[in-house]
């Protein structure tokens, strides 16, 4: 069987849901490339499509925006008939439909994260070609790839909100630090019964890791007072 | 939404570009699975890796699924598939439901749903990237049974999928027999997945097995080692 069973396209991004005691955390990079250079460097990719699910975008930028946008239009009208919120399970099994439905043609991966009072925070994760599997948390985008051993490492059930953010801030920093297409700043967001808290972490929070040095405003800080001595000949 | 195209016989029926579907290939994937008929039903094994290209990516995926009152479903392949196969299986078994004349459809006849179900897909250039293992008691009938992603079918004493087909089909044939007992089944099955472990790159060590028996209807065994 000639199958094409490479190791699929990397997709430019890092993706991050992760279930805690009470809720869900979701996470994101914030670059958005287009080949080599970097289209935009504080782009948003956690998007929101009700206001208890948001969804973490990965892949093609327009693939993941008209499939948000499509769940969203039918999202809306779903809680207009239901007369109430949409649980994140229906969320997600949209996108899995259109994901699904049209896998030769988009180019998206995708993670669900939300909380409703029937299930409480719950993560789905839909990847290329549409297989819908809800995880206690799930990691997506090319970045991923440098998470895999951390999460199998550092995960564990029942975390708290703050832990559970934490982890997911260490987490994307971490591949940004190792993923040429992750990069700019973290962004997080918390959905819980109490509401939805968006956080945002610039480069001068996040820790340091092998080989990187502290930020500086300037170049002339580290330079000596003094002039240079002229080179020796 | 949906893509698939009606016009597809216009460019001559080996063209299968222009909208129309076209033969895809997989993402997410489950590799074998095993089933063997025993003494007094069924048993089947299937480990519970997702495989993303060579990442092992997801571990707690079931690919051993219960069909109705009477079957059980195993796939190998891509996993977005199967789970829309399970889809068009439940609504046939509502339909049946539905119908509330006292009699359900047996393996044989899902088995026989689902290759053809398989064989239309592949006539259009969009088959479903999977490999099934169908098996049932019904009636006191064991029925153990296979269809691939191009619609092949047959039924056997055992079945084994991708990998299986040339590390555990040599084991089965060997040491297979009619009267197996519960414990002579789950060792073969145990045997022929522990050489899989061994030697097939996307194999995972966390299993799934099931097993039927004829008369207690919904007896289902679900094991994790």
């Amino acid at each position: 069987m000639d199958l094409n069973l490479d190791a699929p396209h990397s997709m430019g991004t890092t993706i991050i849901g992760v279930t805690y005691d009470g809720g869900v955390v979701l996470g994101a990079d914030s670059r958005t490339s287009t080949g080599m250079y970097v289209a935009n460097r504080a782009s948003d990719k956690i998007t929101q499509l009700t206001d208890n699910v948001y969804l973490c975008r990965s892949g093609s930028a327009a693939d993941s925006q008209i499939v948000s946008d499509y769940v969203r239009y039918f999202l809306q009208q779903h809680t207009i008939q239901l007369g109430q919120p949409a649980t994140v399970k229906v969320a997600a099994n949209l996108i899995r439909l259109l994901s699904y439905n049209n896998k030769n043609m988009l180019q998206t991966g995708l993670i669900v994260g939300g909380w409703d009072k029937y299930e409480g925070g719950k993560i789905y994760g839909v990847p290329l070609g549409g297989t819908i599997l809800e995880q206690p948390f799930a990691i997506g985008g090319s970045g991923s790839s440098y998470l895999y051993g951390f999460f199998d490492q550092a995960w564990r059930e029942g975390m708290s909100k703050d832990e559970a953010e934490k982890l997911v801030v260490k987490a994307v920093s971490l591949a940004i630090a190792r993923d040429g297409a992750s990069g700019g700043v973290v962004r997080t967001v918390i959905i819980n019964s109490e509401g939805v808290t968006r956080n945002f972490y610039p480069g001068d929070t996040l820790p340091l890791w092998h080989e990187e040095l502290e930020p500086q405003n300037s170049l002339l800080d580290t330079l000596s007072l003094n002039s240079p001595e002229p080179m020796s000949t | 939404m949906n893509s698939i195209d009606a016009t597809i016989a216009e460019k001559g029926l080996m063209s299968s570009e222009m909208g129309s579907e076209r033969t895809l290939y997989p993402y997410v994937t489950g590799t074998s699975v095993i089933g063997i008929k025993y003494k007094d039903g069924i048993l089947m094994a299937a480990d519970m890796g997702g495989s993303y290209g060579s990442t092992l990516r997801y571990k707690s995926v079931e690919r051993l699924k219960p069909i109705g009152k009477h079957s059980l479903i195993g796939a190998s392949g891509e996993i977005s598939d199967f789970q829309e196969i399970l889809r068009y299986l439940d609504e046939l078994i509502l339909y049946d439901n539905m119908w509330d004349d006292g009699n359900s459809l047996g393996p044989k006849e899902v088995h026989n749903y689902l290759t053809r179900v398989m064989y239309n897909r592949r006539n259009k250039f969009n088959p479903l990237w999977n490999s099934l293992v169908l098996g049932g008691v019904k009636n006191g009938q064991k029925y153990l049974g296979t269809v691939s992603m191009i619609g092949v079918h047959f039924e056997d004493n055992h079945i084994a999928t991708g990998f299986g087909n040339h590390l555990a089909r040599p084991i089965l044939r060997k040491e297979w027999h009619e009267n197996l007992s519960f414990e002579d089944g789950v060792k073969l099955l145990e045997k022929c997945m522990r050489v899989l472990l061994y030697r097939d790159r996307s194999a995972v060590n966390k299993l799934q097995v099931w097993c039927l028996f004829p008369f207690v209807t919904s007896a289902f065994y679900p094991l994790f080692s």
